[in-house]
């Protein structure tokens, strides 16, 4: 199965996890300092900022893309209950 | 409730501003969570401009004809250009469905965050929602003659409330900020009896979760000239309205000074039986001390209340539990104090769990998920110790306060890790 590795810039953790992994399943269980509300990507409380490797998740769904804009989110952040990851490497941290 | 002097008309509380709200006298819990005695009251306002009429925020739908018996008093429905919804709880946006059916003209201003709810709200009446404009700071509404302006002053107490200030008359609508749970038909905080404890009261219970944004909020204010703030429920401050920004910025600001200020604060609580936990807390306490920078604070929970380890909660950067199990979960102590944390803010604080068993040992666990569910980070997996700890399990509690105090100074060393190994750790 493809791999790839997401590093938690705030606890200094990289995980190898596998292709379509979320970041919440992760996040949660290193134990970074990202926070969770609802989980479904309505709350906007696991906003996350991408520091690098952005292209290696997978696209914002709709709905993703909306909450991000009515939050007002700056540019290169995420939902963590949200965001899939596919490939390569990507840092992130609590937005 | 006291009911002198108040008529079923709009109450004017400057020129060509009314208060067109209701009293809910005999309401005595809010939310739930909050006591009132003396019930509570709704405040909604009609600004009159020369090109319009204001309406800022309304009141909960069983109170709704309160409401409009009131605006009817002082404005027709065609008059009605601009609806300004500072916060969107039920109770302050119960009469909006009908007030949007029967001024269907009107814009509606309102935060960003506050979109979604406004959908989420209208929904059951299947009508389609308004025309609504999110405004942020410093956007303006000229009613002709007089000017709304908005303060962005989010999370005070949703992620949607905002503030709208009058400009050429110095009033400010503030929403649930600086209000309280207080029911007089005097209305005004020069008339109505003592009211003081209700807004200490409002204030622990809704807005001190929120500190850093009532700071935010109370810096935005500050510069303003006024003369009347308006709230959304309590009293109407137009006897030296200052003093109230002004206590919330005490109620805001930690009450002495923290001589640890220059460093991360760890607070241990725990509670024992047989003194195991106990000796792991304090040798989790002492492995902290040894790295710089972070002050250990350490405290039996059998000897405290859970209002004042609240107040040693809030300011600590890390907290860490300790627990026995006794029939497979931590003990009510602990419980007691991670029930009652709504009151502050936890997002974010490193937390840590650890506890001797006898049996299964299922506390440490519970505590952690507990943790996350508050919204601390848990990086270090806690610790379980069979009964009584030896030198060598002594030695391992002693790390494990060495690696918290690492994460909260930032001198962790960077760790690669395979996601099944994660997957293991938690089954």
């Amino acid at each position: 199965m493809p791999k790839a590795k997401v590093t938690f810039e705030d606890i200094g953790v990289s995980v190898t996890v596998p292709a379509g992994t979320r970041l919440i399943e992760v996040s949660e269980k290193v134990g970074a300092g990202i926070t969770y509300g609802c989980r479904e990507g309505e709350c906007c409380t696991c906003l996350t900022k991408i520091i690098s490797g952005g292209e290696n998740l997978a696209p914002p769904s709709v709905l993703e893309d909306q909450v991000l804009k009515d939050n007002m989110a700056p540019r290169g952040h995420r939902l963590a209950c949200q965001a899939q990851i596919l490939s390569g490497d990507i840092v992130v941290k609590p937005a | 409730m006291v009911a002198a002097g108040l008529t079923k008309d709009a109450v004017e509380i400057a020129p060509g501003v009314h208060w067109v709200g209701a009293l809910d006298p005999h309401l005595r819990s809010f939310d739930i969570i909050l006591k009132t005695a003396n019930g509570t009251s709704y405040n909604a306002y009609v600004v009159r401009g020369e090109h319009g009429v204001a309406i800022i925020d309304t009141v909960k739908e069983n109170f709704a004809d309160d409401f409009f018996r009131r605006l009817e008093s002082v404005a027709r429905y065609d008059e009605i250009t601009t609806i300004v919804l500072n916060h969107l709880e039920p109770d302050h946006s119960g009469a909006l469905p009908e007030l949007l059916k029967r001024a269907p003209q009107a814009k509606v201003y309102l935060s960003s965050r506050a979109q979604m709810m406004l959908k989420a709200l209208l929904k059951p009446s299947g009508e389609k929602p308004p025309e609504y404009i999110p405004v942020t700071t410093d956007d303006e509404v000229d009613l002709g003659g007089r000017t709304l302006r908005f303060l962005h002053t989010p999370y005070l107490h949703w992620p949607d409330t905002q503030c709208t200030y009058l400009v050429e008359d110095g009033l400010l609508f503030t929403g649930d900020i600086f209000g309280c749970h207080f029911c007089d038909a005097r209305l005004f905080n020069d008339r109505v009896g003592d009211f003081r404890f209700s807004f200490e009261y409002y204030y622990a219970h809704i807005m001190r979760p929120f500190r850093e944004y009532v700071l935010d909020a109370v810096a935005l204010i500050e510069p303003l000239d006024l003369n009347l703030i308006a709230p959304a429920h309590g009293p109407i401050l137009r006897h030296q309205p200052r003093d109230y920004v002004h206590r919330y910025r005490e109620l805001a600001t930690p009450r002495l000074f923290n001589e640890a200020r220059s460093e991360k604060t760890l607070v241990v609580f725990y509670i024992s039986a047989y003194g195991n936990t106990r000796r792991m807390a304090e040798a989790l306490a002492a492995g902290a001390e040894t790295i710089g920078g972070v002050r250990v604070s350490l405290y039996d929970l059998e000897g405290g209340e859970s209002g004042i380890f609240t107040d040693l909660i809030e300011e600590a950067d890390g907290l860490a539990f300790g627990s026995p199990t006794i029939n497979a979960d931590a003990v009510k102590p602990i419980w007691d104090v991670l029930s009652s944390l709504t009151t502050v803010n936890v997002k974010g604080k490193l937390g840590a769990a650890f506890g001797s068993y006898g049996w299964s040992g299922e506390a440490v666990r519970l505590i952690e998920d507990r943790l996350r569910g508050l919204k601390l980070r848990v990086p270090v997996d806690g610790l379980r110790i069979k009964l009584v700890p030896d030198s060598g399990e002594l030695e391992q509690c002693r790390l494990l306060g060495e690696q918290l105090a690492r994460h909260l100074t930032g001198q962790v060393e960077h760790r690669e890790i395979d996601f099944s190994q994660l997957q293991a750790s938690t089954a």
